[in-house]
């Protein structure tokens, strides 16, 4: 009778994994809802709705035209930014940890953030040095594809370092990992040190971040490599929780370690340096996101992977609200915001961890 | 059968495992005993295709080892490592559950599986506990358990359960219990491989002893015929005493002290 009692409730910790994240992604769809409303603009969700049903050939007109041109060409498309690039910070910083084995580890790790930055110094900078003055258009157009360059330029040389007789060593990888940072941040002061003030402004605004820059055609070219990758790094929950004991433990459960390895840390990169590479470099969410998660859930990745995702785009949701209305008309940069916000609670969850022994 | 056959092993130039043939056979417990450093984790590891052979092929089941992969082993074998640490809080039950991963059972199935083996290791007072909570000799139970819910299922064809100084950390209790789990799960055509460092449990155990030293297999046999004073004081370099427990009429070894060394004992004749 006892076992039929803990089986029963087992079973409902299964059922846990889908209830959770259904129940995380209403608590974005409402946050979605809700920053939708907000701003300079008044809009209300009856509006909101009216508009995309007009949109959509069903006229009927209860609303303004600049509240129409507000919704479709300023805040629809800059939230649905918002939301692709939390969701690929906070999906990477998850299957980081998980594959290095590591609560330390943040996307930063594999050298992707600090080779991106260099592609977009390159681009700030070196333009403007090696052909003269550079229009801001076509800056603007070229940091991009420079910054995802650097950054997947980078994480291939972290991983190369990394490699040993066909096999990724970990400890080697994060190693690499921090001297090939170093090596791009060398490179970046050395820049900043003949730099102008305004490339420094420009420069400096982007390591903390932009999610103003969000248009529809941007959303058209980040959408697919960060849901395909968010898609695939779920499937990869279950090989994630045996990896957590040991990567030979984890090879003697049937896991092919080394692929999973390569393909978690290709996907990674890609996530965030297509992310990087269009919103500037916003830390902390990748880091603190899956950590939340684990404290407030579980570990088990197949909790973990998906609410990381869902979790780090409502953080970034919630910080993009607090950056542009606390100082409106003006915005605060939102990498500050994330660390503002995100740190008196993850302090609290540490406190509370530490003495429940969950770290 | 698993097989290696005259695997070596070297790291650089130095020679680690030298032309080891070994051969587990199912429903027989093999125990592989030497001084630190013999070889033995290593021997163990190569078997499992840990580290890349010199020369020499494993069999299991007659299929080279390295034509099959990960999860092809993974149902045909389990492995005991000696330590896993985690760095993230899992509960024990999520831990045991990774055993079923390369299992095609339903979730249903699989926790009645995770619940007989908590009720086999003895871990139903642990349900819902943090693994890094647990002490040394716990955490290796939660590891059985994990290994076991890996071979649990019935097969047609023999499986191996491979166990790297299983009992290390474990009470004379929970030795007995662990090694004697093992031994009953033998009855399911199961293989058992353990290296042990308590020579007397080997030899309580083991159907089967393989001495190691300095890489090489120095000696291997049928417990009754191996398990004794010369092959032991070789592979040690140490001297020893065999004696009989007198409750079970078994051989026991007891090592001596280097301060009561015996003087070599003089013949003593009677004029």
């Amino acid at each position: 009778m006892n076992s039929s009692i803990t089986i029963s409730k087992l079973k409902s910790q299964k059922l846990t994994a889908g209830f959770l994240t259904t129940a995380m992604a209403l608590f974005l769809l409402a946050l979605f809802l809700f920053s939708l409303t907000i701003g300079a603009v008044e809009l209300s969700v009856s509006e909101i709705s009216s508009i995309l049903l007009d949109r959509l050939g069903f006229t009927n007109q209860n609303f303004t035209a600049v509240q129409s041109v507000v919704l479709m060409d300023i805040r629809l498309p800059r939230l649905i930014f918002t939301i692709l690039i939390g969701t690929a910070l906070g999906v990477s910083g998850a299957a980081l940890q998980g594959i290095f084995r590591n609560p330390l580890v943040e996307p930063g790790i594999i050298g992707v953030s600090s080779g991106a930055a260099l592609g977009a110094f390159v681009v700030i900078l070196g333009l403007t040095s090696f052909i003269g003055e550079t229009p801001d258009s076509l800056k603007v157009w070229l940091l991009p594809p420079f910054a995802f360059l650097g950054g997947v330029l980078a994480t291939f040389m972290t991983l190369r370092l990394g490699n040993y007789q066909g096999k990724v060593r970990v400890t080697i990888l994060i190693l690499a990992g921090v001297a090939i940072s170093a090596l791009a941040n060398a490179i970046i002061g050395l820049g900043i040190y003949y730099a102008d003030d305004q490339q420094l402004r420009t420069f400096t605004f982007w390591t903390l971040g932009d999610l103003s820059a969000g248009t529809w055609q941007k959303i058209g070219i980040i959408t697919i490599p960060i849901i395909a990758s968010t898609l695939i790094l779920t499937r990869m929950a279950k090989s994630l929780n045996a990896i957590a004991l040991g990567e030979s433990e984890a090879f003697h459960s049937g896991v092919n370690v080394e692929k999973v390895k390569r393909t978690i840390v290709f996907l990674s990169a890609l996530c965030v340096g297509v992310a990087v590479s269009f919103s500037g470099i916003i830390g902390f969410v990748g880091l603190v996101i899956p950590h939340i998660i684990r404290m407030a859930f579980s570990s088990d990745h197949r909790i973990v992977i998906p609410l990381s995702a869902l979790g780090g785009a409502a953080l970034l949701i919630l910080a993009d609200l607090f950056a542009r209305t606390v100082v409106a008309p003006s915005e605060l940069p939102i990498g500050v915001v994330t660390a503002a916000l995100g740190t008196p609670f993850f302090i609290y969850l540490l406190t509370v961890a530490k003495r429940k022994n969950l770290i | 059968m698993l097989q290696a056959n005259n695997i070596s092993y070297q790291i650089g130039s130095k020679s680690i495992l030298r032309n080891c043939t070994i051969r587990l056979k199912p429903r027989t417990f093999t125990a592989i005993v030497g001084p630190n450093g013999a070889g033995k984790s290593t021997l163990l590891k190569a078997i499992t295709n840990e580290v890349k052979l010199r020369n020499g092929s494993v069999m299991v089941n007659g299929h080279s080892s390295s034509a099959l992969d990960s999860k092809a082993l993974s149902r045909i074998r389990a492995v005991m490592p000696q330590h896993t640490s985690i760095n993230f809080p899992f509960s024990i039950e999520q831990i045991i559950e990774i055993g079923r991963f390369p299992h095609h059972t339903s979730p249903v199935e699989n926790e009645e599986i995770i619940e007989k083996v908590i009720e086999k290791t003895r871990l139903q007072s642990y349900r819902g506990r943090t693994y890094q909570t647990l002490s040394g000799g716990e955490k290796q139970r939660v590891q059985l358990a994990r290994i076991m819910a890996q071979v649990w299922d019935k097969s047609p064809h023999p499986k191996y359960l491979l166990l790297d100084e299983p009992t290390s950390d474990l009470d004379i209790l929970h030795q007995h219990a662990l090694l004697g789990t093992a031994r009953e799960l033998m009855s399911d055509n199961l293989g058992v491989l353990a290296v042990l460092h308590d020579l007397n449990l080997a030899a309580q155990y083991a159907d089967y002893l393989v001495f190691m030293k300095n890489g090489e297999i120095v000696k291997q046999g049928e417990t009754r015929e191996v398990f004794t004073k010369e092959n032991i004081e070789t592979t040690f370099n140490h001297p020893v005493q065999m004696l009989e427990d007198p409750t079970t009429g078994q051989t026991i070894v007891v090592s001596i002290p280097n301060h009561m060394h015996l003087e070599p004992q003089k013949e003593i004749r009677y004029a």
